[in-house]
């Protein structure tokens, strides 16, 4: 912990020395300048809003993604045939780059908001297909088994085995998508040049005359904010599933 | 030959897929969603129609996908090669890792994309630019992979290097490089898909070629076939690059599955 704030401190003097040297390029601002910049962005009228819009798109856009997907992956994890099916389909849309779709997005949805929600949702979607169709796949067979032979039908094993022991491999799935949701929503503005958001915000500072300092906090604060996500999603995990044996663990 | 057969037996739903999409876009009317024989054209008009003393490939490939794929692969040499020069000497000494893992950590979380505005007056627009925006976006699986795998190094097996007193070179090539290589092999795999995303990002802004700017233009000309070729295109890069790369994970690492197989 203490090595850690040292390795930063450290890395910060360094930087700022390499500046004033002139060591490193001088399109660079000094490290000073940005932890400056940083500073007053966090109350800037500008970027707030920007950051409130760009946290809006991602979650209107993970939570329809969770909607939608995790049920979709109980389903195929539960009937091994479904998933054989969609296999090669899975296999071909995920390697396709969500922020190649932006082009395609803006021009069938004309609004860049629907286009910027439909892009996370893309991205967002395979994290929690995939952990939920495994997770549900992977369920201890005796405890299904056990249950069955008691009596019980398929809903009440789907809802006191599958989806308690699956559960965590779930929100392991939610929180990775959570950031790939804002970093897509970033880019789409990046490019699709709309309404308001981080991107936009990125955009304007560097055409309003390079800025260099402002982009590199605006970086920054995206880094806090995504593991301030991230870390909330962590300790969400560690407080409701304290009694699960795999807590935390991770699929992919 | 048979699992030739069994796999083609699971692609069952591809086909009916198509058939289904060629039959109903029309019906739709819609520009934005052509049919999959208008995109398998536009991509064979694209890209394949050449003459046969260059196999067939257009001019276009040599605009369009060959400086995408050498950024691509360039970037990702690139980074592994620093990733896991960086990962062994910062796993093997929990010093140095204690120093600067918190900065490792927040150099993962800033989106990569943010960045792209700085590195475009770093490096101007050109090839630099992108190698440098996929090699910062991509490097921390591969490094945050390598620290851990070579941190935890069975430290019998060290022991035992150096009471048969071996170089630090042999056992870099026998001991560590071999026990960290799943880890290795795993953070590669994901940098090599994020590497894709990046190349396109790239691509978008500071370029006058690639895969990102082919897209671009296609959105501009309104070109609806164009962009499901590219995009089409981008997926069946993404399974190839996956795919060659689980090949060589097979060959290189065939002797740890093998070990793990009777226990697991």
């Amino acid at each position: 912990m203490l090595r850690g704030a040292i390795g930063i401190a450290a890395f910060l003097v360094l930087a700022e020395i390499a500046g004033r040297l002139g060591l490193i390029s001088d399109a660079l601002p000094l490290t000073s300048e940005i932890v400056a910049r940083a500073v007053t962005l966090m109350p800037d009228a500008d970027f707030l809003p920007a950051v409130g819009q760009t946290l809006k798109t991602s979650a209107i856009g993970l939570l329809v993604t969770g909607i939608v997907m995790i049920p979709l992956g109980v389903i195929l994890g539960t009937f091994p045939k479904a998933e054989r099916a969609l296999r090669p389909f899975i296999e071909f849309m995920r390697p396709v780059p969500s922020i190649a779709l932006i082009p395609l997005a803006i021009l069938v949805f004309r609004d860049v908001f629907a286009a910027e929600v439909a892009i996370v949702i893309y991205a967002a979607t395979w994290p929690i297909l995939l952990n939920t169709m495994y997770a549900v796949r992977d369920v201890d067979p005796v405890a299904r088994e056990t249950m069955r032979s008691f009596g019980f039908g398929p809903a009440a094993v789907l809802r006191f085995v599958s989806l308690p022991s699956a559960a965590p491999f779930i929100l392991t799935g939610i929180r990775l998508s959570a950031a790939i949701a804002i970093i897509v929503a970033i880019s789409t503005e990046l490019f699709a040049v709309g309404v308001s958001g981080i991107g936009v915000f990125l955009i304007t500072a560097q055409s309003g005359g390079g800025a260099v300092e402002t982009v590199i906090a605006a970086a920054v604060w995206s880094g806090v904010i995504g593991l301030a996500i991230n870390g909330l999603f962590v300790y969400a995990g560690r407080r409701l599933f304290r009694w699960h044996h795999a807590r935390g663990g991770e699929t992919t | 030959m048979r699992r030739f057969a069994y796999g083609l037996g699971r692609l069952w739903l591809v086909p009916v897929v198509l058939v289904i999409w060629q039959f109903t876009a029309p019906l739709m009317e819609s520009p934005y969603f052509p049919t999959p024989a208008r995109i398998a054209t536009r991509m064979y008009e694209l890209w394949l129609s050449g003459p046969p003393s260059h196999l067939f490939l257009t001019e276009e490939v040599g605009i369009d996908v060959v400086p995408s794929l050498i950024r691509l692969l360039g970037g990702w040499l690139g980074a592994s090669l620093i990733g896991i020069i960086l990962g062994i000497a910062l796993g093997r000494s929990a010093r140095l890792s204690g120093y600067v893992d918190p900065l490792l950590q927040f150099g993962r979380a800033i989106p990569p994309p943010t960045l792209l505005p700085v590195f475009l007056v770093l490096f101007k627009i050109g090839d630099g630019m992108q190698l440098a925006t996929i090699v910062f976006g991509i490097i921390w699986p591969v490094l945050l992979n390598t620290i851990d795998g070579a941190r935890y190094v069975d430290r019998l097996h060290l022991e035992t290097a150096r009471v048969f007193m071996l170089t630090w070179r042999q056992r870099l090539f026998r001991i560590i490089l071999p026990e960290a290589a799943p880890k290795i092999f795993a953070g590669l795999r994901l940098s090599l898909s994020l590497a894709l995303i990046l190349m396109v990002v790239s691509e978008f802004i500071g370029s006058t070629n690639g895969i990102g700017y082919h897209l671009m233009n296609a959105q501009g000309d309104f070109d609806f076939p164009g962009l499901w070729a590219d995009v089409v295109l981008l997926g069946l890069l993404g399974v190839a690059l996956n795919g060659s790369l689980i090949t060589v994970e097979r060959h290189t690492l065939g002797w740890y599955h093998r070990q793990r197989q009777p226990t697991s």
